[in-house]
């Protein structure tokens, strides 16, 4: 006969509790909740955290709370799937438009609901509006939301709130050389996969004393392992043979410390992929002498910006390379260098390699192999056979011009078409 | 055949944003699949229709027929599984209502029920819309009624099993979906949850969880009953409604009085994965068979939003303003309509009216 006493109710609750986390990772706040009824003085040293068998929970703000249990359906109806657009400032609005003509060209089975995001407003209710339409259709094509200057600081970045809200948590990022690019180093074949949600990133700043700001780096053991854990699961995925973690653990002992154990943890669970790790200022020093060393490399938020742009410039610039948002639940799609383009939007020139090529990401994402096949090798072969290169890459091409030509790449393809 | 080549030389746009008014056509070379099962009554009459239709217009679909029907002892499994083959290759069609005999032959469900499971087919959306020249007791009416089809059944295509609270989620969310898609302001869930207190009422917590990620449409409820009184008193007051299966069927039907009968109204099914376009209100309409005189308006329609649905909007847009255009002069109507025309009379008309 068990007594029912509250050292009894605890365990019993612990129990419980560790079995559905088990199993879904998700509802922090329920889990929180729960413990601080039962013992208030579990209040860590960072306020709202709760240490419990080794993991540690926090409380993020802005967290996805929706549970698995009300995830809608996907928006998929008579074999035509849904999609948002968010179109965003500078080149964004014109590439996807693009993206739109080649779909349309090509009897894609995706329609777009357009949610326009206006980066000079103060208020939230736009970005609140297009997280609202992605947590229905579950995908989105987006360009970058300018993040404007002149604004006051507690204005966040709309793309930063974005991707936390959603807790798209991995921003993976395949950069290989093309044949028809002329760079100075050649057979470049990385994935990055970068944290996407904490670190420097939390937008944790404050003034304590005039003239002394203090910045929070936030490295999670929750976050870092599941980091982790989709870098070696990609990588087996994809039959990569190494994984690189890209840290500054010499100076951040503890914040970066912390990430390089739980990428530790999670590698000895995958024996047949070589685990090494490297810092990040020699990293980028490789990167850019002898980049064919590097095959998948798994790092946190700030570092990963910065590996991303230098990768991204060693395969021939911000116009080539597409990237993915991934969350437990939701996937966006955008360039993978993340570039408004104001200096040169509305001028024809922008090359629309990285937004095509992301959108045939999303048809990937969406089980359309067909089209993502047909439409990829058809901006392929733009690139590396008839060597149509935009301004970006040394040539000559207007964006127009490209786009045209793939078209008709796509066409000659003897594929159901819609004419121009 | 002329004006093809004339279109396919033609110089490309200046720009993507530009070719709004003229748009594309398809090419004559690309011919789209569509499966069709003309079904009982004056299902094939209506097929034929369309099938004149098409060929005037030069559209670039090609039909596979399939003639299943229990009434005519032409039904069998190998022919229900032959169907569902070229359904799953083509992903579209269009079908006329597979009559049900009265007698009870030893087997539950019909086959359009069995068509309907098979291919998972959750969704029926049906069409009233008024039509411009032809005046009704209401006119300029416009409404969307969604109706859940497959409740209580499951799918043996993919095997799984839906429970109630999935399936309406599922409808729910459809309807959600397809009012955001065409721009709608409101929904309004239909029940009898006063009385059906369990099984109306986790439909009624289903629509209200789901409408909570639409917070640009409206959602209201409405019981049955007096949602039929309203609806032949001011049907204004609707714009897309929703509802399980058991009242879709007679508010379908009332819906389709309103604006002119069963001969005017379109419909179509969804499921994930195809889409089947039919008449809105489902009769065979035996008694009409080898008369010539059935509406093939309902049909025409339908049609031309089966050419949307697979990006052919030229030539949907041509279809459907022909047979409006027909309707709105006047002179060929059908008899239901209050004129003296023959249904090929009508075809005829509207194969006169497609713009070129």
């Amino acid at each position: 006969m068990i007594k029912l006493n509250s050292k009894n109710i605890r365990i019993f609750l612990i129990y419980f509790f560790i079995r559905r986390l088990r199993v879904k990772m998700a509802a922090h706040g329920s889990l929180l909740s729960v413990f601080k009824s039962i013992n208030p003085r579990w209040n860590g040293p960072l306020g709202n955290s709760v240490k419990i068998f080794g993991t540690t929970f926090t409380n993020h703000r802005n967290k996805a709370t929706l549970t698995r249990e009300h995830i809608p359906p996907p928006a998929k109806y008579g074999g035509r799937h849904t999609v948002t657009l968010i179109p965003g400032d500078g080149i964004g609005p014109e590439l996807l438009s693009h993206v739109k003509e080649v779909f349309r060209f090509s009897c894609v089975p995706v329609d777009f609901e357009v949610v326009q995001v206006n980066s000079a407003m103060e208020s939230e209710d736009d970005i609140m509006d297009a997280i609202t339409a992605i947590r229905r259709n579950g995908v989105a094509l987006k360009g970058n939301i300018e993040t404007k200057h002149t604004l006051p600081p507690s204005v966040k970045s709309r793309n930063n709130v974005l991707r936390t809200t959603l807790d798209l948590y991995a921003n993976v990022m395949h950069c290989q050389s093309l044949p028809g690019v002329q760079t100075r180093h050649k057979d470049i074949d990385i994935m990055i996969i970068r944290e996407n949600t904490e670190g420097e990133y939390s937008s944790l700043e404050h003034e304590s004393v005039p003239g002394v700001v203090e910045c929070l780096k936030i490295i999670t053991r929750n976050n870092s392992l599941r980091i982790a854990d989709y870098a070696f699961r990609l990588a087996r995925e994809k039959g990569r043979s190494r994984v690189t973690a890209v840290h500054k653990a010499n100076i951040m002992k503890l914040g970066d410390g912390l990430f390089l154990q739980c990428c530790r943890e999670v590698a000895s669970g995958y024996p047949d992929i070589t685990f090494d790790s490297m810092i990040v200022d020699n990293t980028t020093m490789q990167l850019v002498s002898k980049p064919q060393q590097f095959d998948v490399m798994v790092m946190p938020n700030l570092y990963g910006n910065v590996v991303s742009n230098v990768c991204a410039g060693l395969v021939g610039g911000p116009g080539l390379v597409p990237g993915a948002n991934y969350g437990q639940d939701y996937a966006v799609f955008e360039t993978a260098t993340r570039n408004t383009g104001k200096s040169i939007a509305g001028k024809n020139i922008a090359n629309p390699t990285a937004m095509l090529l992301a959108s045939c990401m999303m048809l990937d994402h969406l089980k359309l192999y067909n089209y993502a096949t047909l439409i990829r090798n058809a901006v392929l072969t733009t690139m590396n056979e008839t060597r149509l290169h935009t301004a970006d890459l040394g040539g000559q091409g207007t964006t127009l011009e490209v786009v045209q030509s793939v078209m008709r790449v796509i066409q000659s393809k003897g594929q159901l078409t819609a004419e121009f | 055949a002329s004006r093809w080549q004339q279109l396919a030389s033609r110089q490309l746009s200046l720009s993507p944003g530009l070719c709004g008014s003229e748009s594309p056509l398809a090419r004559a070379d690309a011919i789209f699949k569509v499966t069709m099962i003309p079904g009982d009554g004056v299902g094939p009459e209506l097929m034929t229709a369309v099938k004149d239709v098409f060929k005037a217009g030069d559209i670039p679909v090609e039909f596979e027929e399939f003639h299943l029907s229990e009434v005519q002892h032409m039904a069998s499994e190998d022919k229900l599984d032959h169907v569902l083959s070229s359904m799953r290759n083509n992903k579209v069609a269009i079908k006329g209502k597979i009559h049900t005999p009265m007698e009870y032959k030893g087997e539950l469900a019909s086959y359009e029920m069995k068509l309907r499971r098979k291919l998972d087919l959750f969704a029926n959306v049906v069409h009233v819309n008024s039509l411009p020249g032809y005046s009704t007791r209401h006119n300029n009416l416009d409404l969307v009624i969604i109706r859940e089809q497959t409740e209580g059944e499951y799918s043996s295509l993919d095997e799984s099993i839906f429970s109630c609270s999935d399936k309406s989620r599922r409808i729910a969310k459809f309807a959600f979906d397809y009012a955001t898609k065409k721009g709608r302001s409101k929904v309004t869930a239909v029940h009898k949850a006063n009385i059906m207190k369990l099984a109306d009422g986790l439909f009624l917590q289903s629509c209200a969880e789901v409408a909570q990620l639409y917070p640009k449409i409206k959602y209201e409820n409405i019981i049955i009953d007096n949602c039929c009184m309203q609806l032949v008193q001011n049907p204004y007051q609707f714009d897309v409604l929703v509802m399980p299966n058991l009242y879709g069927n007679i508010i379908d039907n009332l819906a389709a009085g309103l604006v002119g009968g069963a001969g005017v109204v379109p419909g179509e099914s969804y499921s994930a994965e195809y889409a089947v376009f039919e008449t809105g209100a489902r009769h065979p309409f035996a008694q009409a068979v080898g008369r010539n005189i059935a509406n093939p308006t309902a049909m025409l329609l339908s049609a031309a939003n089966m050419l949307k649905h697979l990006n052919l909007e030229y030539h949907s847009q041509m279809i459907s303003d022909a047979v409006k255009r027909v309707i709105k002069q006047g002179k060929v109507r059908t008899g239901d309509l209050g004129g003296y025309a023959m249904c090929d009379e009508f075809t005829r008309a509207v194969i006169a009216n497609l713009s070129v």
